[in-house]
C-alpha cells in the first residue's frame, strides 16, 4: 500500500484551523523561521480515513485474532473502560493544575483516581505503598532499581552487582545495566532459580535479585523463601518483574513473601490495551523500608479527606515522569479493577492457569514439554523434534498466522532450544483453545509430511516473509521526498 | 463473572483433561504460608456501575476551567477522525509488531510516523517513539554520551525543569556529569553555553522556544560543539516546527520533541509522546524501535522492526536502552493528526497560537506593573513580571476557575512574580478580555 | 573451507594472522556462520589499543549481536572500512576480505590456537 505521503495531492487540505491575520514572517525575525514548509501530507479528512482504515485491515488484534503470546498477556480489553475513561475532567485537565496554589482544589477527582489506584494496587500485591510514574514495565524496572540503589546509598552499602536469571526477560539485565550496575547470570536448575548458584555469586556486593514470578518458563518459583533468605543475610532486595502477575491474583501477593520492589504491567494484567507497542503503564509498588525513596511529588489523602500533592520528599529519588505517568491509561485498569473485584481478579488468575494447563495437555505429545508439570499462566514448548524436517519455531509461528492466530512467543526463554511460549489468558473459550490445537496439531503433521510447505507460510496475509536482512543492510527509515 | 467465558460444563471438562478435580489444586506449587494473607478489594461492579463511578471521580474535578497553562502540555484541537481511527480494534488491541506480515498496518503507521517526525524536524531517522519529552531528553542524552565517548553534558536551564529534573533521576546512577548553565533573564545564555562546552562534554542539550517561550538561533551553538568534538540536543515543540527554523537547519545532532500537541488530550500529563530524531551518524545509538522497508519473498513492499540487535531482548545488558513499549498507539494519533491537517493545517495552528500569544501579552502588559520578562522574540508562550507573588495571583483567578498561567517559582527561584502564559487555536480574544480583566482586580 | 592452516585461532572464534610485527584480524567461517547474515559490524578506531580477550568491536545479524574480542595485544593500525558498506564480506569471505583489523603487535600473541587445535574445540562445541 502506498504511504499517506504518497497519496499527497499538492494544494488539498483536510481539517483547517482558522487562519491568523499575522503570518509568522509578520510575528519573528527571518534567521528563526524554517526556510521551507515541511512536506507533510496534503490530503482530505476522508483520504486520511480510508488510508488509515485501509491501513488497519492488515493487522491482527486482539479483538479479531486469539494471541496466545507468552509473557505478554494479551487478554481481551473490554469496551467499557474506553468509555469510563473519556469523561472531561480526565481528558482535558492540565497536568500542572494540580501544583499551583489554590489548584488541589480543582482536580480533586483526579488525584483521588490516582490515590485510589494505588491503594488497589497495594491491596492487589501486599505491597505497602505504590508510585503510578513509570510509564511501562521497563521504566517500571529502572524506577525499581534507582530506588534499590537510593536504599542502599542511604544506607551506606557499598553495591555494585544486580543478579539476573538466566530465564529473565532481557529488559533486566539491560535495566540494571542502565542503572549503573554490573550484571551477574545465574544458570537455572530444573527451570528455577537455583539457591545454591544464587548462593555461589552472593557477596557484600549484590544490591539485588531481579525475579519474575511465575518465571517465563511459568513455573512458580520454589525455592523463594530460601532465595529470600539468602539475600537478606547481605542486605540485598528483591525485585519482582510483574510481567507475569497474570499468574497471582489472589493467589500470591508478592508483598506478603518478602519482595521489596514490584512493577506491575497494566497492559498485561488489567486489561487495558497494547496500541500496537504502547501506551502501557508500569507502577511501582515497594515494601516500607523503600517508601521514602519513592519519585514525587506523592498524592496523599488528608486529614480532612481532601486529596493533595506532597513535594516534600528529601530522600526521594526525584522525577522519573514529568508529572503523574499515563494517567490516561491506569485509569482504563482502575474501571477494570473496579469492575472486577476482588472475586473477578482472583477468577481471572483461576482461569489464565487453567486455559495455560489445558493447552498444554492438548499439545503434550505434539510438541516436546521440556517442563511437564502442572504450569501456572504459560508454559514452553519446543519444536526440535521437527528439526529433522528443518522445520523451526519461527516457522510454526508463520503458519499459526495463516490460519488466523497471532503466534506465540517464539525463542524466548533464551534456556529452551526451538522455544515456544504459550500465554493463551483467561478470556479465550475452551472452543477458541481446542481449534487452535486442532489447527496447531495438523501443522506439526505438516511439518513432517510437506515441511516446504510449512515454512512458506505465510501466504495467506498482506505480505509474505520479509527481507529483515535487506531492511538491515540498507536502511530505508523514511519516505524520501 | 465478566470476560471469563466457561460454562461449568467446560471448566468441568478442561480440569479432567488436565488431570485435576479442582482449580485449587493447579496452584499446589505455591506453599499454603505463601498464600495471600488479605486479598480485601471492593466487590466487583456491574459495567454500569463501574462506569458510573469513574463519571463520578472525573465530575470531583472542577469542570471547565478557562487555561492558559502550557509548560510543555498544549491544549490544542484534535480532530475528531484521530479518535475514531485510533480507536480501531486492528490498531488499538495489537501487540508490538514483532509478527511483521500480521502487522503491516502499524509498522507501516510507525514508517509514516517516522517520516512525518524527520520532515517536520529536518532530521535523517527517527525512532518509533520514547515516552514523552522528558524520557527523550534522557535517552538523547545517553546517545551522545555513547557517540561521543565523553561524560559531561551541559544543560540550559531554559530545558524544561521537569524534563531536566528527569535527567537527573533517571542517569543518577550512569557515569555522567550534568552541568546546568543558568537563564539569562527568561533567555538562553549562549555565551555561557558555548564556553562551556569542549573538553569532555559529550553534549549540549537546550531548548527552542525555551522553557519561557523564547525563540533563538542555536545553530552557531550546533557548530561550536561539532569543532568541540560534542553533540547536540535540540527539544522544540512540534507545532511551532512547521515555522520555526528546525534543528536539521540549525546543524544538531539529536532531536527531541513532547508530541503532546500534535494528536493528544492534555490528559492530566499522560499518555504524551517522546519524540526522537537524530542524524544519520547517530541511527545506531538511537533506543528503542525503528520501522524499516523491505521486499517479502515475492518482491512486494513491505515493513519490518530494523535494527533489533541494538535492543534488550538481544542485547540484553549492553542494549542501547531498557526500552520495549513505547507509545506506539500515541505515535499513530499523531501521524494521523499531522496528516488531517497538513502543512497548512499545521501552520495555521502555530500562527493562530502565536497571534493570540502575542494579543495575551498587549492586554496583560497594558495592566498597571505588568511587564514582559525580556524583549525577546517567542513563540505560543511568553512570560509576564507581575506586581505581586505569581503564586498569589493564580490562586486568586482559580477561584474563578480561571488559570491565567503557571507561577515558575517552585522551579526558578528569584522569578517569584513571573507567570508564563501560552495560548493555543483555542484561545479567543473572549478569553484574553476575561482573563486579563480577572487578573487586573487580583492585583 | 571452514579453517585455515596458516592462522592462530581464539576459542571466541577469532583469527589472527601473522605478518612480522603487524596481525590482521578477523573472525572464523564458523562464527559468521553461527551469527547468520551479517548486517553491521562495529569496528575499531586507527589507533586504538586492543588487549588479548579484551573487546575490539561487534557483530550483528538481524536476530544476533556477538562482541568480538581480540586475540592480540597492539595498536590499530589500519581497519577494513569496506566493511561499512559491505558487511557481507564477512560472511562471503572471513578470512580474507572479511578482515576487520590491521594491528602493530606490542607483545608477541600467546594462548591461540593452530588450525588443528581449533577446529577440535569447534566440534568439541557443537556437540
Amino acid at each position: 500500500m502506498k504511504t499517506v505521503f504518497a497519496k499527497s495531492v499538492p494544494g488539498r487540505t483536510g481539517v483547517l484551523p482558522p487562519k491568523a491575520d499575522k503570518t509568522a514572517r509578520d510575528m519573528l525575525p527571518q534567521n528563526l523561521l524554517r526556510a521551507r514548509r515541511p512536506a507533510l501530507p496534503e490530503l482530505s479528512e476522508l483520504d486520511v480515513v480510508r488510508h488509515y482504515s485501509r491501513l488497519s485491515r492488515l493487522n491482527y488484534g486482539v479483538d479479531a485474532n486469539f494471541y496466545p503470546l507468552g509473557s505478554c498477556t494479551m487478554k481481551y480489553n473490554p469496551k467499557f473502560i474506553e468509555a469510563a475513561v473519556n469523561y472531561r475532567g480526565f481528558t482535558d485537565t492540565h497536568p500542572l493544575l494540580a501544583q499551583v496554589d489554590g489548584g488541589e482544589a480543582l482536580t480533586q477527582g483526579n488525584l483521588e483516581a490516582i490515590w485510589l489506584t494505588e491503594q488497589l494496587l497495594q491491596e492487589v500485591t501486599g505491597m505497602r505503598a505504590f508510585t503510578m510514574q513509570p510509564m511501562a514495565g521497563a521504566q517500571g524496572e529502572l524506577t525499581g532499581i534507582l530506588l534499590i540503589a537510593a536504599y542502599h546509598r542511604a544506607k551506606g552499602n557499598k553495591k555494585s552487582k544486580i543478579i539476573c536469571p538466566d530465564a529473565a526477560h532481557g529488559t533486566n539485565p539491560a535495566t540494571a545495566a542502565l542503572a549503573g550496575y554490573e550484571v551477574v547470570n545465574i544458570v537455572s536448575k530444573d527451570g528455577m532459580v537455583d539457591p545454591e548458584a544464587l548462593a555461589a555469586v552472593l557477596d557484600d556486593s549484590v544490591a539485588g535479585l531481579m525475579m519474575t514470578c511465575p518465571n517465563t518458563l511459568g513455573l512458580f518459583e520454589q525455592h523463594l523463601p530460601e532465595i529470600v533468605r539468602l539475600l537478606r543475610s547481605v542486605d540485598a532486595l528483591l525485585y519482582y518483574d510483574g510481567a507475569n502477575f497474570n499468574a497471582c491474583m489472589g493467589r500470591l501477593r508478592v508483598g506478603d513473601v518478602g519482595f521489596d520492589v514490584v512493577h506491575l504491567n497494566l497492559h498485561k494484567t488489567m486489561g487495558t490495551p497494547h496500541g500496537g507497542g504502547g501506551p502501557g503503564s508500569g507502577p511501582v509498588g515497594v515494601s516500607e523500608r523503600l517508601i521514602p525513596f519513592l519519585p514525587g511529588p506523592r498524592v496523599v489523602k488528608k486529614a480532612d479527606g481532601r486529596f493533595g500533592l506532597n513535594h516534600d520528599l528529601p530522600q526521594s529519588i526525584g522525577r522519573v515522569a514529568p508529572f503523574y505517568g499515563n494517567f490516561g491509561v491506569y485509569l482504563k485498569a482502575l474501571a477494570y479493577i473496579l469492575r472486577c473485584g476482588a472475586e473477578g481478579l482472583s477468577r481471572a488468575t483461576d482461569y489464565a492457569v487453567l486455559n495455560a494447563n489445558y493447552l498444554l495437555a492438548r499439545l503434550r505429545g505434539h510438541l516436546d514439554i521440556p517442563y511437564d508439570r502442572i504450569c501456572m499462566h504459560e508454559f514452553v514448548a519446543s519444536a526440535s523434534k521437527l528439526g529433522e524436517y528443518d522445520v523451526h519455531a519461527l516457522d510454526l509461528a508463520k503458519a499459526l498466522l495463516d490460519k488466523g492466530y497471532h503466534a506465540p512467543t517464539i525463542y524466548f526463554p533464551l534456556i529452551v532450544k526451538e522455544c515456544l511460549m504459550f500465554e493463551p489468558t483467561e478470556t479465550e473459550s475452551k472452543e477458541m483453545l481446542d481449534a487452535f490445537c486442532d489447527d496447531l496439531i495438523a501443522i506439526c503433521e505438516r511439518a513432517r509430511t510437506d515441511p516446504a510447505g510449512v515454512k512458506a507460510a505465510p501466504v495467506t496475509l498482506p505480505v509474505r516473509r520479509l527481507d529483515e536482512t535487506a531492511a538491515a543492510r540498507n536502511m530505508i527509515l523514511t519516505e524520501v521526498e | 463473572m465478566p470476560f471469563i467465558p466457561h460454562t461449568p460444563e467446560d471448566t468441568g471438562a478442561m480440569l479432567k483433561a488436565v488431570g485435576v478435580r479442582h482449580l485449587d489444586e493447579l496452584f499446589a506449587a505455591i506453599p499454603d504460608d505463601m498464600r495471600p494473607k488479605s486479598f480485601a478489594l471492593p466487590e466487583g461492579l456491574s459495567e454500569y456501575d463501574a462506569a458510573a463511578r469513574m463519571h463520578e471521580l472525573a465530575h470531583r474535578n472542577a469542570g471547565h476551567v478557562l487555561s492558559f497553562m502550557g509548560a510543555g502540555a498544549y491544549d490544542h484541537i484534535v480532530p475528531a477522525a484521530v479518535d475514531a481511527l485510533t480507536a480501531r480494534g486492528e490498531f488499538y488491541t495489537a501487540y508490538t509488531p514483532y509478527q511483521p506480515e500480521a502487522s503491516q498496518g502499524t509498522l507501516q503507521g510507525i514508517f509514516e510516523y517516522q517520516t512525518a517526525v524527520c520532515r517536520l524536524l529536518d532530521m535523517d531517522a527517527a525512532n518509533a517513539s520514547v515516552y514523552d519529552g522528558g524520557s527523550a531528553v534522557f535517552e538523547a542524552a545517553m546517545m551522545c554520551v555513547r557517540a561521543a565517548k565523553k561524560r559531561r553534558l551541559v544543560v540550559d536551564e531554559c530545558l524544561n525543569p521537569l524534563y531536566r529534573a528527569m535527567l537527573h533521576t533517571l542517569a543518577a546512577n550512569v557515569d555522567v556529569v550534568i552541568v546546568t548553565v543558568p537563564h539569562a533573564g527568561g533567555a538562553s545564555d549562549m555565551d555561557t553555553l558555548a564556553a562551556a562546552i569542549g573538553g569532555d562534554c559529550a553534549a549540549v542539550i537546550v531548548q527552542n522556544p525555551g522553557f519561557f517561550g523564547v525563540v533563538q538561533d542555536f545553530a552557531p551553538l550546533a557548530d561550536k560543539a561539532r569543532a568541540a568534538g560534542a553533540k547536540s540536543v535540540m527539544l522544540v515543540n512540534p507545532v511551532l516546527q512547521s515555522v520555526l527554523k528546525t534543528p536539521g537547519e540549525s546543524g544538531f545532532d539529536v532531536a527531541v520533541a513532547d508530541g503532546q500537541s500534535v494528536g493528544m488530550a492534555l490528559s492530566f500529563g499522560g499518555p504524551y509522546l517522546g519524540m526522537m530524531a537524530c542524524a544519520k551518524d547517530m541511527v545506531r545509538q538511537m533506543p528503542g524501535r525503528i520501522a524499516g522497508r523491505t521486499k517479502d519473498l515475492d518482491g512486494k513492499t513491505g515493513y519490518v522492526l530494523t535494527l533489533q540487535a541494538r535492543e534488550q531482548h538481544i542485547r540484553r545488558a549492553k542494549a542501547t536502552s531498557n526500552i520495549c513499549s513505547n507509545q506506539a498507539l500515541c505515535a499513530m494519533r499523531s501521524v494521523i493528526h499531522l496528516s488531517l491537517l497538513g502543512p497548512e493545517g499545521l501552520i495555521r495552528t502555530a500562527e493562530l497560537s502565536m497571534q493570540r500569544a502575542r494579543e495575551s501579552a498587549e492586554a496583560l502588559t497594558k495592566l498597571p506593573g505588568v511587564s514582559m520578562l525580556n524583549d525577546a522574540p517567542y513563540g505560543n508562550e511568553f512570560a509576564v513580571t507581575l506586581p505581586k507573588p505569581a503564586r498569589q495571583a493564580v490562586a486568586a483567578l482559580l477561584k474563578e476557575k480561571i488559570a491565567p498561567g503557571l507561577p515558575v517559582c517552585r522551579w526558578y527561584k528569584g522569578l517569584e512574580n513571573v507567570l508564563l502564559v501560552a495560548c493555543t487555536e483555542k484561545t479567543r480574544p473572549a478569553h484574553i478580555r476575561r482573563m486579563a480583566q480577572a487578573l487586573s482586580s487580583a492585583l | 573451507m571452514s579453517v585455515k592452516p596458516d592462522l592462530l585461532y581464539s576459542p571466541s572464534h577469532e583469527w589472527a594472522r601473522i605478518e612480522g610485527n603487524e596481525a590482521v584480524l578477523g573472525i572464523t567461517h564458523f562464527a559468521q556462520d553461527q551469527l547468520g547474515d551479517i548486517t553491521f559490524i562495529d569496528l575499531p578506531a586507527v589507533g586504538d589499543t586492543l588487549a588479548p580477550g579484551k573487546e575490539m568491536g561487534s557483530v550483528e545479524s538481524v536476530k544476533a549481536a556477538s562482541d568480538i574480542y581480540s586475540p592480540v595485544a597492539g595498536e590499530v593500525v589500519a581497519v577494513n572500512e569496506a566493511l561499512e558498506n559491505a558487511p557481507e564480506l564477512m560472511n562471503q569471505s572471513p578470512f580474507d576480505k572479511g578482515w576487520m583489523v590491521r594491528v602493530r603487535l606490542s607483545a608477541q600473541p600467546s594462548g591461540l590456537l593452530d588450525a588443528k587445535g581449533y577446529e577440535e574445540a569447534v566440534a568439541n562445541e557443537a556437540h
